[in-house]
């Protein structure tokens, strides 16, 4: 195996207009290494779901982005309030985000549901008051 | 449809892209919530939208669309369409209602894999 690719953003949580910026650099990065569109799309979209998502609960954080021969893996590390319930956040139209994230178009729930569905396994590492981490792979 | 015939139909104003507007679209899906069109939009070209903000450039970007208008004269800003241009969308202004241009969008014959888009 040849050696990975590798990127690393920190993500801004205070900034909400940034959001997103580190998905759109790696979707870059992924069209001029010549990957398919179907994988980069899947990539991107779990990523900035996922960046969103620190956002908006966990003042920001880490997006690691590691591209093998056989698959690409997104990891995002914060160190925001943990996630009390996964089963209940994984489950679609579930959100906690306040009343004026849903006015910038988000907070509907989809997030988490949406990072499984565009990745062949996730991962959620997540403890109260210490902050999650959330290891997705996309196999190529 | 060719983004510069989508122009004329909405009398809408190309702000960026106006190069690409020979581009053809076939499908087209309206939503102001992100979230959404991330979730339930597959392979739309092009997104209606009355949300103003950097995130409905994103979200185009990251559905691979080519096309963003945006309704009720909303105003992108600056910031906005550099991204746009940066990520190849062609960004456009109409006065008119989402429900208004998409309707006549559908009867100019833009009803392509509609039934993915469910927003």
């Amino acid at each position: 195996m040849s050696e990975a690719v590798k990127f690393r953003f920190d993500v801004d949580g205070s900034d909400f207009s940034s959001a997103g910026a580190a998905s759109v650099m790696v979707k870059k990065k992924l069209r001029q290494l010549g990957y398919p569109p179907e994988i980069i799309r899947k990539v991107s979209i779990a990523m900035y779901e996922g960046e969103i998502n620190m956002v908006i609960h966990a003042n920001g954080g880490t997006a690691e982005v590691e591209v093998y021969d056989d698959v690409i893996i997104i990891t995002l590390s914060d160190t925001g309030p943990g996630i009390p319930d996964v089963a209940l956040a994984m489950q679609e139209g579930y959100s906690t985000a306040r009343e004026n994230i849903r006015t910038l178009g988000f907070g509907a729930g989809m997030g988490l549901p949406n990072m499984k569905k565009y990745t062949d396994s996730m991962e959620i590492d997540t403890r109260i008051g210490e902050g999650t981490t959330i290891t997705m792979k996309v196999y190529l | 449809m060719k983004i510069s015939e989508i122009s004329k139909l909405l009398d809408a104003q190309i702000l960026t892209g106006e190069d690409a507007s020979d581009r053809e679209i076939t499908s087209a899906c309206c939503s102001d919530m992100m979230s959404d069109v991330l979730a339930y939009v597959k392979d739309q070209g092009m997104l209606l939208t009355g949300l103003v903000n950097s995130q409905v450039i994103r979200t185009a970007n990251m559905m691979d669309m080519h096309c963003i208008v945006f309704v009720r004269s909303k105003n992108p800003t600056e910031e906005m369409l550099e991204l746009a241009q940066e990520c190849g969308i062609v960004v456009m202004r109409s006065s008119l209602r989402a429900y208004v241009a998409c309707g006549k969008l559908w009867m100019a014959g833009l009803t392509q894999d509609t039934e993915d888009c469910d927003v």
